[in-house]
């Protein structure tokens, strides 16, 4: 038997591909094409850049914050502001693209899943503007505790379709988006909120994304003259770390640091940590690192962070990771709570509890390379959503 | 050389009609029942049968088959309960195949995992995420121990995806009627007609339709035009609303029963 050799096309080294039902094949084709096209295509991106001047608040601020930074080893420490886009993180990016890439498509029908609600909040706000049907799959668990997002989703105008197959949380929303999706392809487009999924999703998504790098590598260069010393963020799925990540893969000399949910601790099993704490296999349609047991079954990951509570991780990481491009660590609940209030007390700035994992590493990593050093934050989100776990986390009534 | 699987298909057309290929998941309803549940339908009439790997993000599945791979992993199945289902089907003198999604196959090693289909008397492994671009070592493991690598094709599937796919495909093509996820409907997709003579263009191989068939009817209508009929979630949804294990068995021999006159009566 001739054996053919693997596509190169969607490979991240051996990480990413299509792991996928045959029936969504074509339209992951018509995806990739779509995509790759308007990438080429003057009047789409100019559509694009416009909708994020006008409608995002691109482009996002860096803010210095000195006085946080104190408690960092004294490092010099730059924040990217993807807080202050509209709908309060960097997911619109992503999903501003998406929408313009479904009506290229002619599909009027977009579908999503969301975990803390954050990528389904934006979803619901791009299908509101371009007047698209959008159905969002979330756990039933993640409903009941950010029943808050579901009433924005709700408000915008989406459906949201409460998910209760397997542990009812963001990975079996993911399942249950791709079997509607395997159903109603024709019509509907899967708006995948992260660099995940099989491709062209890890490289689409990174490609909506990649303007967080571009624009802060520029700022700073203009603040300070220079490269920053690393670039800093969470990694859940990993959109926002790819996202800025990606302009400065080919300045060798910038560290670039992942920092994943560790839970209760990497060595409890009780985490969302994929690469520190998982192995190689297959989840969602893409080959990366997966919290998974001795018979490939998905293992149940723990975060404070509903939005980085997922096993699995996109392929790109899994590549950065392994040929030493990018470093990964993991962040325990405790110690993102820490920098969590910590930056509100210090800059008056409420983060998100997933970013709040990349600024407790910046207070680890600032220690170890001192107050000479810059390091650039993506501050990929607001905290607004998470209010009422925090208020619960540090005993303050509601 | 031939497998058991081929071996049916060439006996089956000489007999002029269609084989009937159930589907279980390892370990539903139990261990024990689902041996029993394998030894009932062989003896009912069932040619082939599907041992399917329970997994834990099943996409292509819907509701009920999520269910009984919920049950079985609950109850804690796992790869050699896998094998040991599919040792009990050969053993009963039907065609044996696993069907699992891929990450459990990776997991246990590619190489060793066509190895042990082939050393518990299994003809193949149907493979519903594993795309052939995909393939390159499943395909070098499955000519290595002579066992079918059997695909899924879908109404979406183009004509020249179909030549691709059939070209490395071994055993039968698993036409897929529908678009969407398993389960019983009330009646068989057209397009499942239209996929098959697609397919049939490009191939000679066995080609049996999947998705949707629930009843003695549909087997006969489809049996017209295909090579092998697969039930599966009818099956599954029988065992789950049974009283007791007893009686979830013997609905579905008798559903076996009833299917395999339907896969003789349609020529």
């Amino acid at each position: 038997m001739i054996v053919e050799n693997n596509v190169a096309d969607g490979h991240f080294g051996e990480y990413g591909g299509r792991f996928v039902p045959e029936a969504l094949i074509g339209a992951l084709n018509e995806l990739e094409n779509a995509h790759i096209s308007s990438q080429k295509d003057p009047a789409f991106l100019s559509e694009l850049a416009e909708l994020h001047r006008t409608y995002t608040g691109r482009p996002s601020i860096i803010t210095e914050v000195p006085r946080f930074a104190e408690h960092a080893g004294g490092a010099r420490i730059l924040l990217k502001r993807e807080d202050l886009n509209h709908t309060g993180s960097h997911k619109i990016n992503n999903v501003l693209g998406q929408v313009l890439l479904t009506k290229r498509m002619g599909k009027k029908r977009i579908i999503a899943e969301t975990g803390a609600g954050q990528h389904g909040v934006a979803a619901a706000t791009a299908a509101a503007l371009m007047g698209l049907e959008c159905v969002v799959y979330m756990g039933e668990e993640d409903t009941r505790r950010q029943s808050l997002n579901v009433a924005r989703m709700k408000l915008l105008g989406a459906q949201v379709v409460p998910v209760t197959s397997g542990s009812r949380t963001l990975k079996d929303a993911i399942n249950e988006a791709m079997r509607d999706w395997v159903t109603n392809v024709a019509d509907t487009h899967y708006l995948l909120g992260t660099v995940t999924g099989p491709h062209p999703f890890p490289t689409m998504v990174r490609d909506f994304h990649k303007i967080i790098g571009e624009e802060s590598r520029t700022q700073v260069l203009a603040l300070t003259g220079k490269l920053p010393d690393a670039v800093l963020a969470c990694v859940g799925g990993g959109s926002n770390a790819i996202g800025i990540f990606h302009a400065f893969i080919p300045d060798a000399g910038v560290r670039l640091i992942g920092f994943e949910a560790g839970g209760d601790g990497v060595e409890t099993g009780r985490h969302a940590a994929t690469i520190s704490g998982g192995s190689p296999g297959v989840l969602h349609g893409t080959r990366s690192y997966v919290l998974q047991d001795e018979n490939g079954q998905t293992v149940e990951s723990h975060s404070i962070s509903a939005g980085l509570d997922y096993p699995g991780v996109g392929p790109e990481h899994a590549y950065l990771h392994d040929i030493g491009r990018a470093e990964y660590r993991a962040i325990n609940d405790n110690q993102a709570m820490e920098a969590f209030s910590l930056l509100c007390k210090t800059e008056g700035i409420i983060p998100a509890i997933e970013t709040a994992h990349a600024l407790a590493g910046a207070m680890i990593i600032g220690k170890e390379v001192g107050p000479d050093a810059t390091l650039l934050i993506n501050l990929s989100g607001r905290g607004d959503k998470d209010v009422q776990t925090a208020a619960q986390y540090f005993g303050i009534p509601l | 050389m031939s497998t058991s699987l081929d071996r049916l298909f060439e006996k089956v057309r000489t007999e002029n009609r269609a084989a009937l290929i159930a589907y279980i998941p390892a370990g539903f309803p139990s261990i024990e029942g689902c041996n029993k549940a394998i030894k009932a339908l062989a003896v009912a009439g069932v040619d082939a049968i599907e041992i399917g790997f329970p997994y834990s993000d099943p996409v292509m599945d819907g509701p009920t088959i999520q269910e009984a791979a919920d049950i079985s992993l609950k109850a804690g199945t796992g790869a050699h309960d896998v094998f040991a289902a599919l040792k009990t089907a050969s053993d009963c003198g039907v065609a044996s195949v696993v069907m699992t999604y891929w990450n459990p196959i990776e997991k246990f090693g590619v190489d060793k995992f066509a190895q042990y289909i082939s050393d518990n008397g299994g003809s193949g492994v149907i493979t519903p995420d594993l795309p052939i671009e995909e393939s390159t070592q499943w395909l070098v493991a499955t000519d290595k121990y002579d066992i079918n690598p059997i695909y899924v094709l879908a109404p979406s599937s183009s004509d020249e995806r179909i030549g691709k796919v059939t070209s490395k495909t071994g055993g039968f093509v698993y036409a897929a009627s529908v678009m969407g996820v398993t389960g019983a409907r009330t009646s068989v997709s057209v397009n499942a007609r239209d996929l098959v003579s697609r397919i049939r263009a490009t191939t000679s191989l066995p080609v049996a339709v999947g998705l949707g068939v629930s009843t003695r009817e549909q087997a006969c209508e489809v049996a017209g035009y295909a090579d092998g009929v697969i039930v599966g979630s009818a099956f599954i949804k029988l065992l789950l609303n049974a009283q007791s294990e007893s009686d979830g068995l013997h609905a579905i021999s008798e559903l076996a029963k009833a299917l395999a006159l339907g896969v003789r009566e349609s020529r």
